[in-house]
């Protein structure tokens, strides 16, 4: 029991850490939304996006940019750990290591939630995409599970390779099409596409988190060295 | 110990080689004098002969990758190592084959070089994964490291992949193919033709066998050599 408290102590203490940092170091909490605003911008060029074609090109649009987004925020979880010598810190304290995967995989689960809800708001103003719906913030919640988590450990990993910056998304996009087309479908169908999308993706992107969430933090634990 | 190893080896490897080219060479036989030309397609279906095989011998690679990264995560043997490295890099020049005769195969029947089909679309994501695998272990510090991240990617990779092939075809249930071609959805297939696959079949598994022993003996040799070449520079200073 006291091992139980011990370890959310100890994962809240990682978690509000790197809270702390992102709002204190103010750079990637501006960086990001904006870097996602400008995506939505480009695509509307690339596109040329009117009216009528919102609900067709909208939820790609969404999820593209939160895929993006996503990626800038993993990149720089585990750079600043690298920087300061935090993360040999962190390894050396006696903490299990799957706490501290969950830790980072949790701040980074928030700060990507952050940035998709600035980008909700940007796409409702600049594209009059504008939708409430349960179902698509269920859709969001958990496909932002499943992005944090491999995002956690392949960022991990990415950080130690040369060329860093591109590893990251080398790795990421390929094992996350999964849930990014489930995403994009059911996305679809909240805003009035196809029906039946709902029924078959969530489980299929709930199935990926479980997956997920079973076997990162063991090759996290496994991987990782001082 | 060492000369008597890699003495054996050799043996086996040359047994191995030659029941792999005198089968290679009696399959090559089979697919372009005896098989029958296809009815429908021509000469060009001969292809499915060697495409098939190796995209099989691909799949069963990565499941030799996926088997050699747990083993090496658990027992931290160089031997795992070796056989994940050698397995990922034979299965990557495979499914770049498939890929490649596949191309060949969809331009003449499909008329189009590449389409979004779930097999197609799969096999592309499978071979992306496993090229970010060999990028990781060269790109990593050193060795050691780059063989436990790739051993992480190995595994995570493989898991992914019936779940990748799922969404991918659930996604294209939703979005029908754009291309229908008469071998879309392969039917019977003749006897002659199916007993000729298997024999391919069986000459790929030797090919992949050998090339990954190969592979493996290099390694080991490398992993020998840089050690030596470490001694020689302590015992130089």
């Amino acid at each position: 029991m006291l091992t139980m408290t011990n370890n959310f102590h100890v994962f809240a203490a990682i978690l509000s850490k790197d809270i702390l940092l992102d709002f204190r170091g103010r750079d990637i909490i501006f960086s990001v939304p904006i870097f996602g605003i400008l995506l939505i911008l480009l695509f509307n060029f690339a596109l040329d996006v009117t009216p009528d074609m919102v609900d067709d090109l909208a939820p790609g649009i969404l999820w593209v940019s939160f895929a993006f987004s996503g990626v800038l925020t993993m990149n720089r979880s585990f750079v600043r750990e690298k920087e300061q010598g935090g993360l040999e810190g962190l390894l050396i304290s006696p903490i299990s290591r799957d706490i501290i995967f969950f830790g980072k995989a949790a701040s980074n689960f928030l700060f990507m939630i952050l940035v998709e809800f600035v980008l909700l708001l940007a796409l409702a103003v600049m594209l009059g995409f504008l939708v409430t719906s349960w179902v698509l913030v269920l859709t969001i919640v958990l496909t932002t599970i499943g992005f944090a988590t491999l995002g956690t450990l392949f960022s991990a990993i990415a950080v130690e390779t040369r060329s860093r910056e591109v590893m990251l998304p080398v790795l990421f996009f390929p094992l996350i099409i999964p849930i990014l087309i489930g995403a994009v479908e059911v996305t679809s169908e909240v805003i009035g596409g196809t029906s039946g999308a709902v029924a078959r993706w969530l489980p299929l992107i709930g199935i990926f988190d479980a997956l997920f969430l079973i076997i990162c933090p063991w090759l996290f634990s496994a991987i990782i060295q001082e | 110990m060492l000369d008597f190893n890699s003495a054996k080896r050799s043996l086996f490897s040359y047994v191995l080689a030659g029941l792999a080219i005198v089968l290679m060479t009696f399959n090559l036989l089979l697919i372009f004098i005896v098989a029958p030309t296809d009815a429908v397609l021509g000469d060009i279906q001969r292809i499915f002969y060697i495409h098939v095989p190796i995209a099989v011998m691909s799949f069963l690679a990565f499941f030799v990758v996926c088997i050699g990264s747990i083993m090496y995560l658990i027992r931290r043997t160089s031997y795992w190592d070796r056989l994940a490295h050698s397995a990922a890099e034979v299965g990557v020049v495979f499914v770049t084959i498939t890929l490649l005769t596949g191309v060949v195969w969809a331009r003449p029947v499909w008329g189009v070089w590449w389409t979004w089909e779930p097999r197609l679309t799969t096999t592309l994501i499978l071979w992306l994964i496993y090229v970010a695998y060999l990028m990781v272990r060269s790109y990593a510090p050193n060795r050691s490291q780059g063989s436990l991240y790739a051993a992480a990617i190995g595994i995570v990779g493989f898991v992914d992949v019936p779940i990748v092939y799922y969404s991918v075809q659930w996604w294209r249930s939703i979005h029908p193919a754009a291309v229908v071609g008469p071998l879309a959805e392969s039917g019977s297939l003749e006897p002659i033709m199916r007993n000729i696959l298997l024999v391919s079949l069986v000459a790929f598994v030797l090919v992949f066998v050998w090339l990954l022993q190969q592979k493996m003996a290099i390694q080991k040799a490398s992993d020998l050599l840089i050690s030596i070449s470490h001694i020689s520079d302590r015992t130089r200073v």
